[in-house]
């Protein structure tokens, strides 16, 4: 701690941060641009300048820029000062000059930082009156808008994209004022994270493409905190409605869950809210022919569902409090968590280790500190990618480690980088084919599944003696195994990182070993990362049995021991092969469908009620790190879509918080749930939280065409907010706080005026509860797997892979993400590639089952094995089996095609 | 007595000495110094007692930046020499003339300092258009290797060193030594934050010591011929010999090596021959395109340092650009402000963004539509572009002609205004 005197006054701040991050912690207003909380500083705009005192008697002062000064003790400083002052108004003229003012036209106009500053610096009229600089714009893919004549040339984009997302294709280009910020040519921007360009610039160079096909202002859309549902890391967000359809998505800050980055999934993927398709009546389904029915008729036909067995299949999509309402409804020992088999055996694995003390499952703020990662099988970058942006983070530990020997601040972001260059933090992945994090990894180990896991084995047993031998392992292997083994055993917080999707548990049972290993030796927790594929993969994984399996529910209802089936928003297509699960439905006397969109399975049912989407209902979600958290109603359903828990409640009665506090007492390891709810005693005499802003405009025009009488508003019972401009914002309590706002701080750089200091937790807020206690004392290590019986002859070993955009069902059904989705594909190496005839883009048959493939030879596949991406459930998974025979194939599976694809190791002939 | 141990070898005529010839000039003497004990400590120490100061333009005593090098067991192994031959300042042609005219003296002294820091890799980065000095370096280079001079255990001595020679892309900003090592290390030529200072992170993020082809050169003569040499060279306060140039409206415009202290008259009259006839001297910037306009009533003042700084200019490169009464000051300004506005690397506002202002202005000015808001603009942007505004020291280069030229040629800046015309077109 040191204390600086500010314009007079007394702070206490902290020493190791700079001027400028240290005033805004303190709540005061200083404008800037190239920092970044999140990015430190750079020294670039020259914004926030501020006038620097050697002593008390120091009259004169110097000029520094408060980014890149240190918040030494006894550091006086005024940002008051005249000389100051009119540098920051010289500044932001010339950032102004050949600025095209549109603010009318701009998608950033309301929320804009350089709006914001420009006031904030007090620049009023314009003396420039000469030519301004233009620039071309560039096509930037279906998710980013390009409009360079915008761009005050803050570098912040570049840093972002680049230094801080590991992107390589948007570059600063050209100099002088005519620096241009964008792709050697034009094409769709290659990173998993272009999305959070939007909040990064400070101004509308880069904004939401979607959100301008249906714009609003951000003051008047209606919006409430939400949580993505995009993947089981559970990113805050910001949805925003108006005229009753969801416009975009933005960041909302949670300072252990996502920081201020989005991936461009959870940002772009959600507009299947809006989808034509959506179901909103409720309907009979007779030999493929659906009849609406009144709500007597469905009143009646889910009575049926009251008495006598039932089965009920929850889902990992679906909120804990709808899978738990149908766990009420059937009772514990019909109620199946809706995964396939392996992934609830494997969800169960985790539960179990979740349990354990020796572990600790760490947040992304965690997975930023790490200082030595160990990735098993998982495709982090597709299945989870905020912690593979995180992870970009953690090998920066080094830089900063290095930079601390040399005195450098942390903050000195360039300096920081230029001291370290290419030194960092171990991060060793090993992995079925390569993965988008190869760039920054020490290690990549390629093979299959079971070699993986026992070079884990081998890794856990040069931790610990204690660890069970690996079986035989390659010998080439053997060197990264001691080098992988040393770096974890020297870090300071090694990290293990394994999960459901790689498709083998012993890689989960592996890297518990190793975490294990590492407790032993060190005697403290270590943190033990798995990844589960889908928003609620724990939540429902924590509701339903370990030992109910859904192979077991679709043979009773194949053999009719069950007649009557409620399926909650789950497409069992996606979970069993596809023969079993037709077998299994047509078995089934009364199927009861519940869901959003048509699928497979709502084709099949007899009965099916529509449910609400995500944004249009109050719900907890469960991330990887069993930490539960509140997700709020943003927008009203207008058709007779309830959400799920209700159609299963008694009467359809009840509100979301009846059903939370129920959860909280009856399901064991959801004591903490009803923590969430915000407490309405501290709400300004009783008042709601309005989800409209203070400006929020044309309420009383908005319906005008109809009818010129301003209905009522619509009442929001169940929750503490409104559907309303009126009650009391919330200002300060940051659980209920939907899009930050602050006087003078209509962009998302508010968010500061919100967090105890920059970069901390949010005042008054909390950071969702973590719901899994260990209470388990040191559990033994997992026997080593045997190794797997050899594939047919000529087949190849099987891995599955993922893609970001596709292999999450809900987000495929939104036009941006489709537009980025590619065919189902296999890859392959080019040894095999050649053997079979096949060249990139080839038409593949698989098993001769009429599953069809687009052939992607990568470089970097391991002879002999395939990876294989079903698109969006174009291949069943389930079908495939563990080995695959090929061959080319004259139909053409798909017009999508994989020239879309980003991948790192696309195999080009001749390289 | 060698009294200009720069250019003593230099002879236009003909080409470079070749290793042989540039020995038997005493060439080569200081490495076998060296090679006879001479520890790098002992070699920091006699260039502090030289008194050297970096001939790039900051004028920043030799010796003790190289102290600043981190030495010892917990410094990190690998250091790096950098010399900085990407000479971009505008009327500035001195290091051209060491490097073609004599490149052995510049490899000859790169060993010295690179011995003095421990490094064993020294880069040469050259101005990509200065060709002939690439093709005379590339084969000093290959004599000096074959001579066992550069490579490993240089003349028995363990010391290993290897030049590499790198021709920039070109680009004024390299000459700032920061910026010069983001482009060395294949990044975007925009300066570094300083602290930290190369020294101790540099190139590649290690020690590293970037200076002047002129410095480096001054450093053979101090090992070979002694301090008390080098002391004498001099005729003012800072020691040592240096390169003048004068360039403009002279009569035999040039470049020459003279004692420190000389007076600036000696160089107009004696060596440039004077103003050509008819014209008179109306100012001249002492140093390159990036220092303060001086007045032929300064003419008696001494080319030394704190001699040209105490009327507010700087001795810089000691490149004289020569401004007589029948070239517009105001256009020569405008010159400067369109190279600097381009040269710009872009990174911070100010000069970013106020230096293409400061252009279109004396565009204006050119083109008769010059008026007093535009002035007043002019003289607002000699403090907003000035020192410690900016990222690094271009923009406050660029201000000084401007700010010295809106003092002292303001009648001419008012005659644009008021004749709407450059009055010395008309």
């Amino acid at each position: 701690m040191a204390k600086i005197v500010v314009d007079g006054l007394e702070y206490e701040v902290d020493s190791d941060n700079n001027l400028l991050q240290e005033c805004l912690s303190q709540g005061l207003d200083l404008p800037y641009f190239c920092w970044h909380p999140c990015m430190g500083s750079v020294g670039a705009c020259r914004q926030c300048a501020v006038k620097q005192y050697r002593d008390a008697d120091d009259k004169d002062g110097l000029l520094v820029m408060a980014c890149m000064t240190p918040a030494s003790d006894g550091a006086i400083i005024s940002i008051e000062d005249e000389q100051a002052r009119d540098m920051r108004e010289r500044v932001i003229e010339s950032l102004m000059i050949s600025h095209p003012h549109d603010c009318p036209v701009c998608e950033e106009g309301g929320e804009c930082h350089l709006q914001d500053m420009t006031l904030m610096s007090g620049h009023n009229y314009r003396r420039y009156d000469k030519k301004k600089r233009t620039h071309r714009n560039q096509y930037l893919g279906p998710f980013i808008n390009h409009e360079m004549n915008r761009c005050i040339t803050c570098y912040r984009c570049v840093r972002y994209y680049d230094d801080y997302a590991g992107g390589t294709d948007l570059v600063a280009q050209a100099s002088h004022h005519h620096t241009y910020f964008g792709r050697h040519e034009e094409g769709v921007l290659e990173s998993e994270f272009s999305g959070n360009l939007v909040e990064v610039c400070p101004t509308g160079v880069f904004t939401d493409k979607a959100f301008s096909e249906h714009y609003a202002r951000k003051w008047d859309l209606q919006s409430a905190p939400s949580v993505c549902t995009g993947c089981a890391v559970g990113c805050n967000t910001t949805p925003g409605e108006r005229y009753g359809t969801l416009r975009r998505i933005v960041n909302r800050y949670n300072s252990e869950v996502n920081g201020y980055f989005l991936c461009d999934r959870g940002r772009f993927g959600f507009d299947y809210v809006n989808s034509d398709a959506r179901l909103t009546t409720p309907v009979r389904q007779v030999n493929g022919v659906s009849t609406a029915i009144a709500e007597s008729q469905w009143q009646a036909l889910l009575e049926e569902f009251t008495s006598g067995e039932v089965i009920g299949i929850g889902s990992p999509r679906a909120s804990n409090e709808s899978n738990f309402a149908l766990r009420c409804l059937v009772g514990d020992s019909h109620f199946y968590s809706g995964m396939s088999d392996s992934e609830h055996g494997a969800t169960q694995l985790i539960l179990e280790l979740a349990r354990d003390r020796a572990f600790h499952s760490p947040s992304i703020r965690d997975i930023e500190r790490a200082d030595a990662v160990l990735v098993l099988g998982e495709d982090l970058t597709n299945v989870a990618p905020r912690i593979a942006l995180a992870l970009r983070q953690s090998v920066r530990n080094k830089a900063k480690e290095l930079a601390a020997s040399c005195n450098i601040p942390r903050w000195q972001d360039a300096a920081v980088r230029e001291l370290a260059q290419h030194e960092r933090s171990p991060l060793a992945l090993l992995s079925g084919y390569a993965t988008r994090l190869e760039d920054v990894a020490s290690d990549s180990l390629i093979d299959t599944p079971a070699v993986l896991a026992n070079i884990g084995h081998a890794i856990a047993a040069k931790l610990s003696d204690k660890a069970p031998a690996p079986v035989a392992l390659a010998s080439d292997y053997s060197a990264a195994v001691s080098r992988i083994a040393e770096q974890l055993a020297k870090a300071q917080r090694p990290l293990i990182i394994a999960g459901t999707c790689a498709g083998d548990v012993a890689l989960i049972r592996a890297a518990a070993n190793i975490a294990r290993a590492l407790h032993a030796s060190s005697g403290q927790v270590t943190d033990l990362c798995l990844v589960v594929p889908e928003v609620n993969s724990i939540g429902v994984g924590l509701l339903a049995n370990k030992d109910n399996l859904l192979s077991a529910a679709l043979e009773k209802m194949h053999s009719a021991a069950v007649k009557k089936v409620i399926v909650l928003e789950n497409d069992l297509y996606r979970r069993a092969g596809h023969q079993v699960v037709t077998d299994a439905l047509a078995s089934v006397e009364h199927l009861l469908v519940v869901d959003q969109l048509p699928t497979a399975t709502t084709a099949k049912a007899h009965t099916l009620l529509p449910t609400t989407a995500f944004s249009e209902h109050e719900a907890t979600y469960v991330n990887y790190e069993g930490r539960a958290q509140l997700s709020f109603q943003v927008q009203r359903n207008q058709s007779s879509a309830m959400p799920a828990w209700r159609w299963f409640s008694d009467r359809r009665q009840g509100n979301v918080e009846a059903i939370v506090n129920r959860c909280a007492e009856e399901a064991k390891d959801f004591a903490k749930l009803d923590d969430l709810l915000p407490d309405v005693k501290q709400f300004v005499a009783g008042m709601k939280v309005p989800r409209q802003s203070h400006r929020y405009s044309g309420r009383t025009a908005m319906i005008a065409n109809l009818n010129v009488h301003e209905p009522k508003q619509p009442v929001d019972d169940e929750s503490v907010l409104a559907f309303s401009m009126e009650g009391i914002p919330s200002m300060k309590d940051a659980t209920i706080l939907g899009a930050a706002w602050a006087p003078s701080w209509n962009s998302n750089q508010a968010i500061s005026k919100f967090q105890d200091e920059v970069n901390g937790e949010l005042k008054q807020g909390h950071t969702g509860s973590l719901l899994i206690e260990r209470t388990d004392p040191n559990a033994s290590y997992f026997a080593v797997d045997k190794p797997a019986k050899k594939g047919k002859k000529g087949a190849l070993q099987v891995a599955m892979a993922y893609q970001i955009f596709g292999s999450d069902e809900l987000s495929a059904r939104s036009h941006s993400i489709q537009k980025r989705m590619t065919d189902a594909y296999i890859g392959i190496s080019p040894e095999d590639a050649e053997a079979l005839g096949l060249v990139q883009g080839d038409s593949v048959s698989l098993n001769g089952n009429g599953d069809l493939a687009t052939a992607c030879i990568r470089s970097r596949i391991k002879p002999g094995t395939a990876a294989v991406y079903c698109g969006d459930n174009q291949i069943n998974a389930h079908s495939i089996g563990e080995s695959l025979l090929i061959s080319k194939s004259a139909a053409r599976s798909d017009d999508r095609g994989i020239s879309g694809l980003i991948v790192s190791d696309l195999y080009e002939e001749g390289y | 007595m060698v009294t200009k141990p720069l250019t003593k070898n230099i002879d236009m005529t003909r080409g470079p000495l070749a290793i042989a010839a540039y020995e038997s000039a005493d060439g080569y003497q200081s490495v076998q110094v060296i090679a006879g004990g001479m520890s790098p400590e002992a070699v920091l120490q006699l260039v502090r007692d030289s008194g050297l100061k970096g001939r790039g333009g900051a004028g920043f005593p030799t010796g003790l930046k190289w102290s600043f090098v981190p030495q010892g067991e917990n410094s990190p192994a690998q250091k790096y020499l950098v010399v900085n031959a990407d000479e971009m300042e505008p009327g500035t042609f001195k290091d051209r003339l060491l490097m073609e005219g004599d490149p052995h003296l510049l490899i000859e002294g790169m060993i010295i300092a690179s011995y003095a820091i421990q490094a064993s890799m020294a880069y040469l980065f050259l101005r990509g258009e200065y060709t002939a000095s690439e093709r005379a370096l590339k084969k000093a280079i290959g004599e000096a290797y074959d001579k066992g001079l550069l490579g490993k255990n240089i003349l028995g001595t363990g010391f290993n060193l290897d030049i590499v020679l790198h021709t920039s892309a070109g680009r004024y900003i390299c000459g700032e030594e920061t910026a010069l090592l983001n482009a060395l290390e294949g990044k975007r030529a925009t300066p570094r934050a300083k602290p930290p200072f190369p020294q101790v992170s540099g190139l590649w993020g290690k020690p590293t010591i970037v200076n002047n082809v002129e410095t480096i050169c001054n450093l053979p003569g101090i090992l070979t011929y002694g301090v008390d040499w080098y002391h004498g060279l001099t005729k003012g306060s800072d020691h040592g010999s240096k390169l003048f140039g004068v360039s403009g409206k002279v009569k035999t415009p040039g470049c020459w090596e003279l004692p420190l202290g000389t007076p600036i008259r000696e160089l107009l009259e004696d060596y440039a021959g004077g103003m050509r006839d008819g014209l008179q001297l109306k100012g001249f910037l002492p140093g390159g395109g990036s220092t303060d306009f001086m007045l032929p009533e300064h003419l008696d003042l001494h080319l030394d340092y704190a001699e040209i700084a105490s009327v507010g200019s700087r001795l810089a490169t000691g490149t004289m650009i020569i401004l007589d009464n029948k070239t517009c000051p105001v256009g020569m300004v405008g010159n400067l402000m369109k190279f600097f506005a381009h040269e710009s690397c872009g990174f911070c506002t100010p000069c970013r963004d106020g230096l293409p202002w400061v252009d279109e202005i004396f565009n204006e000015f050119e083109s008769g539509r010059g008026n007093e808001k535009d002035l007043q603009i002019l003289h607002e942007h000699v403090d907003y572009l000035g020192p410690g505004r900016t990222f690094c020291a271009l923009a406050p280069g660029a201000t000084a002609p401007l700010g010295s030229g809106l003092k002292y040629f303001a009648e001419d800046f008012q005659r644009h205004i008021d004749e709407k015309c450059c009055p010395y077109k008309h």
